[in-house]
């Protein structure tokens, strides 16, 4: 099928198979075996009580996994914990990069400098910087405290943060916008520095003011990369783990947890395999078609990626 | 005139004040690990903290490095991150310069597959993965590591590289072609060294992304010669109980070769590549 209209172009031709195939043979063969086989195999996974002892069989259980997921309360609250994280770390990068960008944007001293201090948690491992977090949010000693209390005078008693249920989740959402702000901010740097100057200055003749530029022109212009920016937080929003595996594990009492710690905790804490499989296959169900919407529904004709 | 001129000074500082401020409290929790990571174990527990360490002390970095196999798992972390790179950017070169360039049957379906798998993170996978990984004596294996690492590189390396190919000119290909040289000949030396930008950009984000990996290490590898630096770090903080000034020190360490690589080419990290991907 692929032979089709090849006429036009001398590279297109069947002769060229052999090199195609040599090209992508050794890609083909990790994507098969160490993503796709994973995959699949997760997905048959998800219908068994997976068993982990050799002379014992799996039992197939249907969607019993799955009904369980739907029943499970720590399941849910994980679920909730999960898109909260991303409705709360994701418009808060979003923001802060975007400002940060506009500072930066155009002839100011010292970009390099600010640039670098702004990317420098992006280059910095998500173990450490969990570890950093979480050390920052220690009660009743932690630096956190130290600042509210004994230099703002803001709360008379330390929080313990990452103590209780209801403020556990605040120290990671902090960690996620500030781990991500830089990431976003040089790829919006990048696409406001293809906007032509002469642009700006029209519109100042016109007496627009910075908050018009700025929804009138900027915003509008910079649109394909906005949503790519969009996308990809959400997906990673979603995606959500290493801070909770290392700063709560989930604790305390299950009240932090993520699907993907969740999943994570029974496959290997609990070894319930094809429960967990089940769990990842939802969240990864839900990730796809939560993106494919986004690209439908933001993408115009002339926005082809 | 002189107004609009104080408006312009004012918007100055004001974008200055801007700047510092969110800078400083984007510093703050480096600049408390340093502090951390420069006293000694009674001025870390000591409660209130001393801001700037009285005494500081190199002592939490002579013991990381001296102690246990700190420096096995570095080893262990560059041979994996080095290692993986290389296979990484080859391989998923070689593929992307397949879908910039020619067509093959299934072509749209293993595309439509990057791109899921662009969407789905690994972790999805990290139960039969693991299954595997024992199926195929990888565990406790650096080799299993960079295998599974360049895998699950390959969708966006492949993506973003394949944005790439096709900016392109295809003129100098088909010149080559006409004067008789074949494809890999066209690939090795006009694409490759005409991608050398996009090529960096991949390998440093590659690189960072093995430097740090955690989940797979942790499930794969028990044996503790094994290990990579993460996991040590990790592991650090579990086995010293709140030796804090011992675990900063070791990420200390561990970060220098990510911030020596980001000085020497920044360029790289905060080129365009992902967005021009994108625009396609």
């Amino acid at each position: 099928m692929g032979t089709r209209k090849t006429k036009k172009r001398p590279n297109l031709s069947a002769q060229q198979l052999p090199t195609v195939f040599v090209f992508l043979l050794p890609g083909i063969f990790l994507f098969l075996v160490f993503n796709i086989y994973p995959l699949l195999k997760s997905f048959q996974i998800s219908f068994y009580d997976w068993s982990i002892v050799p002379n014992r069989p799996s039992e197939f259980v249907g969607l019993d996994n799955y009904a369980q997921a739907l029943k499970d309360p720590v399941a849910r609250l994980a679920f909730r914990n999960t898109v909260l994280y991303t409705i709360i770390t994701v418009p808060g990068q979003i923001v802060l990069a975007m400002a940060a960008a506009l500072l930066l944007n155009g002839r100011i001293r010292g970009k390099v400098f600010f640039r670098t201090i702004f990317y420098l948690p992006v280059i910095t491992s998500w173990v450490i910087v969990s570890l950093l977090f979480r050390y920052m949010f220690q009660s009743p000693n932690g630096f956190i405290n130290y600042l509210l209390v004994n230099v703002l005078h803001l709360f008379e008693n330390p929080i313990g943060w990452l103590q209780s249920g209801s403020t556990a989740m605040i120290p990671v959402w902090l960690l996620g916008i500030w781990k991500g702000i830089g990431w976003s901010m040089v790829i919006f740097l990048a696409a406001l520095q293809t906007i032509p100057e002469e642009i700006y200055e029209a519109a100042a003749i016109d007496g627009a003011g910075s908050f018009n530029k700025l929804m009138q022109i900027t915003l509008p212009l910079i649109r394909p990369t906005l949503v790519f920016v969009l996308v990809m937080l959400i997906i990673g929003g979603l995606n959500v783990f290493l801070p909770i595996a290392l700063m709560t594990n989930g604790g305390p009492l299950q009240q932090t947890e993520v699907v993907l710690t969740y999943m994570y905790h029974q496959a290997f804490d609990f070894l319930d395999f094809g429960y967990g499989s089940a769990l990842a296959f939802m969240m990864a169900i839900f990730i796809v078609s939560l993106s494919f919407i986004q690209i439908k529904f933001f993408r115009r004709p002339s926005e082809i990626y | 005139m002189t107004n609009q001129r104080k408006g312009i000074r004012l918007d100055r500082i004001l974008r200055y004040g801007i700047l510092i401020g969110g800078g400083i409290i984007m510093m703050v929790p480096f600049l408390w690990m340093v502090s951390t990571s420069l006293k000694e174990y009674a001025y870390v527990i000591e409660f209130p903290p001393q801001l700037i360490p009285k005494e500081p002390t190199l002592n939490n970095f002579v013991e990381a490095w001296t102690t246990g196999q700190f420096q096995l798992y570095l080893t262990n972390s560059l041979i994996v991150a080095v290692s993986s790179v290389v296979l990484a950017v080859i391989i998923s070169a070689m593929m992307a310069y397949a879908f910039a360039r020619f067509k093959f049957p299934g072509k749209e379906i293993l595309f439509f597959s990057i791109l899921l798998l662009l969407m789905v993170p690994n972790i999805i996978g990290i139960i039969p993965q693991f299954l595997l990984a024992i199926a195929l004596g990888l565990r406790n294996s650096l080799l299993g590591l960079v295998l599974f690492y360049v895998a699950t590189s390959l969708p966006l390396n492949t993506f973003l590289l394949r944005g790439f190919f096709e900016t392109l000119p295809r003129e100098m290909e088909e010149a080559m072609l006409m004067d008789g040289a074949n494809y890999f000949t066209i690939f090795t030396r006009m694409v490759l060294p005409l991608s050398t930008p996009a090529l960096a950009t991949v390998s440093i984000f590659s690189l960072l992304g093995f430097w740090d990996e955690y989940i797979l290490a942790l499930t794969f590898i028990d044996d503790q010669t094994k290990r990579t630096l993460p996991i040590a770090i990790a592991s650090f903080h579990g086995q010293h109980g709140t030796d804090w000034g011992l675990v900063f020190a070791a990420s200390l360490i561990a970060m220098i070769p990510i911030v020596a690589l980001y000085v020497a080419l920044q360029r790289y990290f905060t080129g365009g590549l992902t967005t021009g991907a994108f625009k396609g």
